[in-house]
């Protein structure tokens, strides 16, 4: 009998709050739209079970899958753009300002996360004004540096349009990999560095050798947060290109996608059975990439310990 | 001689590097920012000029703030902010608080429930979201957004916290409950103070991407009266899109808050993550 202990009503108080919360408004709701993306509406406006039939319109009707298609292919073009610019550029500025007795660290690393603060409304509209082709400052840089014949309205070509946008997400977002990163390298240990410096690697060979094998978990993560911040992205397309993600759908992704589905744009009507189908896609394809990521690759990354 | 040459170089160039990097940075919220203190002449004529007394004109602010709305759509966002901040700190200390410090029978089942949110993202149950609002009559209310957010920012919050945590001293804890504190006391009194830096850290990424948010007050609450600037701001390019002196101004007057709130935390954000679960 005196192992019965008493019920410890404080840790139900503790976790309530958030449980509940949380519970409620994600849970539940991503519980329900993947319910409500087995049903559809039959002829007479009435809500039936239609099983996978929605998924299979999606991928396979052509009205739908051009559309689907077409932004998974974008979005997928959109992330490999983050990969090869954003990450590379924020492993590079965190290497630098982690120097040691570099002055004005704080101060670079404060500025450069400013973009990372602002709203998409205001990086939307300003890269729309600086890459304008009347406002001219893309224009007049270019013209200052003798390359005016480079210039292309980059924001309303086709070709141009999701580079161009994918450009401005890591210009505003780098700052994220930047500081992970720095946080990362400041915590290796002095030991260790001294111990290289001893052996006589210094300088890039230490940062190959010696930091990047010791930072590549948290590269990690910055790879897996990328990938889920890019496959959920909307507010940039919608801010410089509106929910029509022009020219000719070029910069749609599945965001935008959802966006106009969902709740209609214009001539079309929102559907909340197809758009329930795409947030049920969405939910896939993120969740294969995560459980590839925790799956394939975070259990061979080498962890030390110090 | 050499090798101090050498180092001296290196230095240059990181400066260098960092400079130029930090121009490409700062220069659109420079080109905004002085634009919005000019005539709007002077803006088409020659955009890069600085305001000087020449071309110096407040008539972009003037409109701004004539419009009035602007006053409440900052409220909107403020209240908006501060109180999702405030649930999303408290509620995902104390359930981290939760995690970390008792063994309880489904601890770790209960972590990983919660840490789900980090990696699906709340946007896809949007369709739900909005018919629980519609059933409960929140739509067009703040609270339906503070809801939305906390629940959004507590798994992060959650995750890095218990972390923390962790790492405060069992010692510390029960030398209090050997002075007969309860579990409140402990939690609110010792532990919290000593994880500032990790709230910190927590803050401004759970704050950064609630005052920008566009998609929930676009779908949740777009009624006039509950509009945040980001959305305020967002309809006034569509309407005076070709008052550029309004544009500008509203959209440097939409910068200074989250400005201010990331200068305060910031000096505590690289003290934060360097000690905290994403190292």
């Amino acid at each position: 009998m005196a192992s019965v202990r008493p019920v410890r009503w404080h840790i139900a108080v503790f976790l309530a709050p958030a449980v509940l919360v949380y519970t409620a408004l994600m849970i539940i709701p991503l519980f329900g739209t993947l319910v409500q993306s087995l049903f559809n509406e039959d002829a007479a406006g009435a809500r039936v079970f239609v099983g996978l039939r929605n998924f299979a319109t999606l991928f396979g009707d052509a009205l739908w899958s051009d559309a689907f298609w077409n932004a998974l292919g974008n979005n997928l073009w959109f992330f490999v753009i983050h990969m090869l610019v954003q990450n590379p550029i924020g492993v590079a500025l965190a290497a630098i300002l982690s120097s040691p007795n570099l002055r004005m660290a704080a101060f670079y690393r404060t500025a450069i996360f400013i973009p990372t603060i602002l709203s998409f409304v205001i990086v939307g509209f300003v890269w729309k004004l600086i890459l304008s082709p009347i406002w001219g400052i893309a224009p007049g840089l270019l013209d200052m540096v003798g390359l005016k014949s480079l210039f292309a309205p980059w924001l309303g070509k086709e070709e141009y349009a999701l580079t161009a946008l994918a450009l401005v997400s890591v210009w505003q977002f780098v700052g994220i990999p930047m500081m992970l990163i720095y946080a990362a390298l400041l915590s290796i240990p002095d030991e260790v560095l001294e111990a290289a410096e001893m052996d006589g690697i210094t300088g890039g060979a230490q940062f190959w050798k010696i930091k990047l094998p010791l930072i590549l978990p948290s590269i990690g993560i910055i790879s897996i947060l990328t990938f889920v911040g890019n496959f959920n992205a909307f507010d940039l397309i919608y801010v410089a290109q509106g929910a029509l993600a022009g020219p000719d759908f070029s910069t749609d992704i599945l965001g935008t996608f959802l966006y106009r589905t969902f709740f209609g744009f214009q001539l079309q009507i929102g559907d909340p059975y197809m758009g329930s189908a795409i947030a049920g896609a969405m939910f896939g394809i993120i969740l294969v990439g995560v459980c590839l990521y925790l799956f394939g690759i975070q259990t061979r990354l080498r962890r030390y310990q110090f | 001689m050499a090798t101090a040459r050498a180092s001296w170089g290196r230095t240059v160039a990181a400066h260098a590097v960092l400079i130029a990097y930090t121009v490409i940075a700062l220069f659109p919220v420079f080109v905004i920012v002085i634009n919005s203190f000019k005539s709007r002449k002077a803006i088409f004529a020659d955009p890069l000029a600085l305001p000087l007394p020449g071309n110096f004109d407040l008539v972009g602010y003037q409109t701004v703030l004539k419009q009035g709305d602007f006053f409440l759509y900052f409220q909107n966002s403020l209240v908006v902010t501060c109180a999702s901040l405030f649930c999303v700190l408290l509620f995902g200390a104390m359930a981290a608080f939760a995690l970390s410090e008792y063994r309880f029978r489904g601890n770790s089942l209960m972590g990983l429930y919660l840490a789900l949110g980090i990696m699906i993202p709340i946007r896809l149950g949007t369709v739900a979201i909005l018919e629980i609002m519609v059933a409960s009559g929140l739509v067009n209310t703040l609270t339906a957004l503070i809801l939305v957010y906390t629940a959004q920012g507590l798994p992060l919050s959650i995750f890095i916290l218990s972390e923390f945590m962790k790492s405060v001293s069992n010692d510390l804890k029960n030398a209090g409950r050997i002075d007969g504190l309860s579990e409140y006391a402990i939690f609110f009194r010792l532990v919290l103070p000593l994880v500032r830096p990790a709230m910190a850290t927590v803050a401004v990424f759970t704050m950064i991407p609630i005052w920008n948010d566009l998609w929930f007050p676009l779908i949740l609450a777009p009624a006039e009266h509950t509009k945040t600037v980001t959305l305020g701001a967002q309809v006034f390019i569509g309407q005076f899109v070709t008052n550029w002196n309004a544009v500008l101004a509203s959209l440097s007057l939409a910068i200074v808050p989250v400005l201010v709130l990331y200068l305060v935390f910031s000096r505590q954000l690289i003290r934060g993550i360097t000690a905290g679960a994403v190292k």
